[in-house]
């Protein structure tokens, strides 16, 4: 099906005008069909009902004057609320911000993901005790490891501000900021190393020590045979990473509270409707961040080519 | 590998102590924390001079932090029952049956597992508010299950397309009606998965913080990692640590025991939706 129709319209119709089946297909593929749409149907719908909904009713919020303090000044405006939060040097700088975090971390966290994912794949003693402890990171509540960071980096209280002449690093934006990333990092990395790990096992294992009987080092190994091979995985985890840490919120929440110029564009839309009880100026930045999505996933997707998460589904 | 040398011995120890103790001092040191006593707080050291439990004990005996546990629970279970059997209804669709509206199913799950969530907090809200599910355990239940539902949907189409299928044939020309087909012979090969799958998204709907700070007003329905923030210290100047730590290990253990015996499965689940497609 190459339109956009949404499933639930189709299962309707096919039940409800089974003829408009093309003639050609068996009463068997007819009945498959049908059972296929109906079970996918309360899924899609629950999906649709929770994002696409909220999408189209938070695109009318943004157009709106919308103070909650002010519910009985409510009005049409137009696109006076891009205007002003595009205006705002809060939008630019928290989304300045939000870049700075996503791309340092999903870097770094790239490198270490991969260089966890050889001690995975290759460690001959403990695997399984450390595959077992290196979940512990991607399993933790965001929240309470974010407590831990914090408690660690306040000064004469952590073992971390301690070792650093006890700074308060929280409240210094550059540095504050390091600590973000740095939390993101250790809370992200076991996960892109499941990931590159699962990519690592489908190097085949021959074509290493073929290259080795040829002579080639173990770096000329990594980067003729290893990433080549791995380049599908890798852009998956790339994506992945990608859009789940431009979305960082919990870490910023807990650590700063924004404060100090370390405001995300999530925190910023929270604050906005919670602080500021403002939901057309909240819609706008929630249309907005969701554009910056849709861009970010389009480039990766463009890269992707034929090997696109999902694709494999389809094929069958 | 055949031989291992002493010095790739030492290499391969020392690249494992160091994943060890990465992973593992965060994690230390909030325990170590809830289990100093409130003086000690402002002592640096990983190891407590004095061990107490008080703050464990504290903390269980307030409906503060009691109550969004208990919250915390049953929305996570009741999110994950749905999540998982819709997901399981769909992807049996999508490992193995042919119909039109496949990539548009696969296409939109990919869409929502990437959804920035902050865009659906306001609109949300105002309509939760005016639906009256605004601070209820099912306003949390609704959006936990549609964002388990993509994670779901890719990790039970991939394990269900590994399951044998023929062997459902084969038992019922042995003379298994459907239903003892299905009871004897898929649902145990359909069971490893859907307990994967089913981890995987209790863990998401535990961890969430953002919609649960959102959607909540009260003790009612707050659920336990957005409850910490709410703890209350000697006095408004001083952040209630001991509290907070000890109520960070206590959602912890449930992740531990998940990781502990499910390793295996749950790096299985992770990258099978992922990579595989």
């Amino acid at each position: 099906m190459s339109t956009t129709t949404p499933a639930v319209v189709t299962a309707a119709e096919s039940e409800a005008k089974p003829k408009r089946a093309k003639p050609q297909l068996s009463e068997g593929a007819k009945a498959e069909r049908r059972l296929g749409l109906m079970l996918i149907a309360p899924a899609v719908v629950v999906m649709i009902a929770v994002t696409a909904y909220p999408v189209i009713y938070a695109i009318y919020l943004s157009l709106e004057r919308y103070n909650l303090e002010l519910p009985q000044d409510v009005k049409f405006i137009g696109f006076a609320n891009y205007a002003a939060v595009l205006g705002s040097q809060y939008w630019w700088q928290s989304l300045t911000v939000t870049a700075i975090i996503t791309v340092i971390s999903v870097s770094i966290t790239l490198v270490l993901g991969m260089l966890l994912a050889q001690v995975l794949h290759r460690t001959v003693f403990f695997r399984g005790v450390i595959r077992t402890v290196s979940l512990i990171p991607y399993g933790i509540v965001t929240v309470a490891a974010a407590y831990s960071w914090q408690f660690a980096w306040t000064p004469s209280q952590g073992y971390l501000a301690a070792l650093f002449n006890n700074n308060a690093p929280l409240t210094n934006q550059a540095q504050a900021i390091g600590v973000i990333i740095l939390a993101e990092i250790w809370k992200t990395t076991p996960f892109m190393a499941l990931l590159l790990l699962a990519g690592l096992s489908l190097v085949p294992e021959d074509l290493q020590k073929a290259a080795r009987v040829d002579g080639a080092t173990a770096w000329q190994r990594f980067t003729r045979i290893t990433l080549p091979l791995m380049k599908p995985a890798i852009l998956v985890a790339l994506l992945f990473r990608t859009l789940d840490s431009f979305r960082i919120f919990d870490n910023i929440f807990i650590l700063t509270s924004g404060n100090n110029g370390t405001s995300s564009v999530s925190t910023l839309g929270y604050d906005n409707l919670f602080n500021a009880l403002n939901l057309g100026i909240g819609s706008t930045i929630s249309i907005l961040i969701f554009i910056c999505v849709a861009i970010i996933a389009t480039i990766f997707i463009l890269g992707f080519g034929t090997a696109a998460p999902g694709s494999n589904l389809e094929r069958r | 590998m055949a031989v291992i040398t002493p010095r790739q011995r030492t290499g391969w120890a020392t690249a494992n102590l160091v994943v060890l103790a990465l992973a593992l001092i965060p994690v230390l040191w909030l325990v170590s924390l809830s289990f100093k006593t409130p003086a000690a707080v402002l002592d640096p050291s990983l190891w407590p001079a004095q061990w107490t439990w008080g703050n464990y004990s504290g903390i269980l005996q307030t409906s503060q932090f009691l109550r969004p546990l208990v919250n915390s629970i049953g929305i996570g279970i009741i999110s994950t029952l749905i999540a998982v059997t819709l997901a399981s209804m769909a992807a049996y669709a999508v490992a193995r049956l042919e119909f039109p509206g496949k990539r548009v199913l696969v296409g939109l799950a990919l869409l929502i597992a990437m959804f920035p969530l902050i865009a659906l907090v306001t609109p949300m809200f105002t309509i939760e508010r005016q639906l009256g599910l605004f601070n209820t355990w099912f306003g949390l239940i609704i959006p936990y299950v549609a964002f388990g539902l993509p994670l779901g949907i890719y990790t039970l189409s991939a394990f269900f397309r590994e399951i044998p299928w023929e062997l459902e044939k084969a038992a019922k020309m042995d003379g298994a009606t459907p239903f003892q087909a299905f009871i004897r012979v898929i649902a145990p090969l359909a069971a490893p998965g859907m307990v994967t799958t089913a981890i995987l998204v209790f863990l998401a709907c535990w961890s969430d913080f953002l919609l649960a700070i959102s959607f909540t007003s009260s003790i009612s329905s707050r659920t336990a990692p957005a409850a910490m923030e709410y703890f209350s210290g000697g006095s408004v100047f001083t952040v209630p640590t001991g509290p907070i730590a000890a109520a960070a290990v206590v959602i912890t253990i449930p992740i531990i025991i998940f990781v502990l015996f499910f390793q295996r499965r749950i790096v299985a689940g992770l990258t099978s939706g992922a990579v595989k497609g």
